[in-house]
């Protein structure tokens, strides 16, 4: 834990000097000053704030998260070859990703909604929305791992890497609509809330749509997984989820990582 | 004292490695030579651990390396290319790297005084040059007087001042009993610090033996004409009789069994 927390506190100091997260940061602060500010107010605010969320966020994490690897291949290897270990230096890359990200985010969003009063009449709703994309984060980051770990290339790594986005977020949720579309006189109530399971970005979908009831904006899987769950059990169920999509690619990541050549 | 007992590494059907029986002797500076793609740098990352051997293992002063790279705190690494983050500064990097070794000093910075880098020091890795990045590459390398040194094309980018600086503190820490593994495509550089020579050749070890040893076996004056003699295959010199095509302990190392 020690080597993490080493690793994490100077990954923490080189990243806070990054253009990229600073300027992800700003990004954030001003569309949501912008959304809060002209759209009439946090709750008008908030269906346009999480469509904007579900697709930037993971977009950003997993560019950073690939940029770091491919940029920063041969810093990793120079640290590895002092004496860490490769599974605290995995632990303290991945949370120096994470936590630079998640902040930048909970920064750009928190605070003109704070600012604008929304937090104090609209708190559990912003607290979903911060929940969803602080989960997008993680889940997104622990792919970006996954992907620059794996393809040695840089150029393919970061192609992959906007495909597994493209798809995630905007392809998915059309293909599940057609294919409803298609099989319309069928019950589909399961089969589509498998199809939901499979896509972090539909489950950050949900977690918003369980505080705004705004799931007719958000895509028909989302009005799915509404009626069928609802409320508490509907949150739960979308972050346990959420939690999976975190940890299976983080743990295969570290399987990588472990066997990698440098 | 390294040993390496059986090493192979494949990438994909290409056998890099071919079970290589090695031992890098104390107080020796080996030059690990060969073509492009004999298998120099994996087998040079295969002691560092940065490189997982399909089979075989590697010994470092008795002990068998670890996955946690405790044995690594016996290691100076200096890579070849010093692609450090561009907005830390040297001693950022020196200070994060104390503090990730739990080192507490003294350093050595005789290369720094050498190389006159304590203003460099203080400046982003973004505004040095290539050269001065080598500098504080190579500073770095020898920052933890560590018992064994691995350069991998270590006076690449210097200027002719700062590799006589580099090479007088290779010479040094072989007097002072380290173990330094070098590779270099510089044979000039190399033939001027190297006491034993490593031949690779499609991952098999085809000459090992002193430097002096090299150049009676090949009948050359030089290095460099010697390697090209190894390098040209069956004809060579050094295939009259077949022995140089085998692995030969040199009088400085000892013989890993």
């Amino acid at each position: 834990m020690r080597t993490v927390y080493k690793v994490l506190t100077h990954q923490l100091r080189d990243l806070s000097r990054s253009r990229a997260i600073g300027g992800y940061a700003a990004c954030l602060l001003l569309a949501t000053w912008g959304l809060v500010h002209f759209g009439g107010g946090t709750e008008r605010a908030l269906p346009s704030l999480a469509t904007l969320v579900v697709l930037i966020v993971p977009l950003v994490s997993l560019l950073v998260t690939t940029s770091f690897v491919y940029h920063g291949g041969d810093f990793i290897e120079l640290l590895l070859s002092h004496p860490i270990g490769r599974r605290p230096l995995f632990a303290g890359i991945y949370t120096g990703l994470t936590l630079p990200l998640a902040g930048a985010f909970l920064l750009g969003v928190l605070l003109p909604i704070t600012v604008g009063g929304g937090l104090a009449s609209h708190g559990r709703e912003v607290a979903l929305l911060a929940l969803a994309g602080t989960l997008l984060t993680t889940v997104f980051t622990s792919l970006g791992l996954l992907v620059s770990l794996r393809v040695v290339e840089p150029a393919r790594g970061m192609g992959l890497a906007l495909l597994i986005w493209l798809v995630l977020a905007v392809l998915y949720d059309g293909a599940v609509l057609l294919a409803a579309y298609r099989w319309a006189s069928h019950p589909l109530e399961t089969p589509m809330l498998v199809a939901m399971a499979f896509n972090p970005v539909d489950l950050a979908r949900v977690l918003v749509i369980m505080a705004l009831d705004a799931s007719a904006m958000m895509g028909y899987t989302g009005a799915v997984f509404q009626d069928f769950f609802g409320g508490a059990t509907g949150v739960a169920t979308a972050v346990t989820c959420l939690t999976l999509w975190t940890a299976v690619p983080a743990l295969l990541a570290l399987h990588t990582f472990r066997r990698k050549d440098f | 004292m390294i040993e390496l007992r059986g090493i192979t590494k494949r990438f994909g059907a290409h056998t890099v490695l071919d079970a290589l029986e090695l031992g890098f002797a104390s107080g020796a500076v080996t030059a690990v030579l060969g073509p492009n793609g004999a298998g120099k740098t994996t087998l040079l990352k295969s002691v560092l651990g940065l490189v997982r051997p399909d089979s075989g293992s590697v010994r470092i002063d008795g002990a068998p390396t670890d996955d946690a790279g405790v044995y690594r705190h016996r290691i100076g690494y200096m890579p070849q290319l010093p692609n450090f983050p561009p907005h830390m500064t040297g001693r950022e990097l020196a200070a994060m790297l104390d503090d990730l070794r739990d080192f507490d000093g003294p350093a050595d910075e005789e290369l720094v005084d050498a190389f006159g880098l304590r203003t460099e020091l203080d400046r982003p890795f973004r505004t040095l040059s290539g050269g001065t990045r080598q500098k504080v590459n190579a500073a770095l390398a020898f920052r933890y007087r560590t018992p064994v040194l691995i350069l991998d094309e270590p006076t690449a980018g210097l200027d002719p001042l700062a590799s006589l600086a580099l090479k007088d503190k290779v010479r040094k820490s072989r007097d002072e009993g380290r173990t330094v593994l070098v590779t270099s495509h510089n044979l000039g550089d190399l033939e001027a610090i190297a006491d034993a020579v490593v031949f690779l050749h499609e991952g098999r070890v085809r000459f090992e033996g002193s430097l002096t040893e090299l150049l009676a076996r090949t009948g050359r004056a030089s290095l460099e004409q010697a390697i090209a003699t190894l390098m040209r295959g069956p004809a060579g010199a050094a295939d009259a009789d077949g022995s140089a095509r085998l692995p030969r302990p040199h009088p400085h190392m000892e013989v890993v069994r």
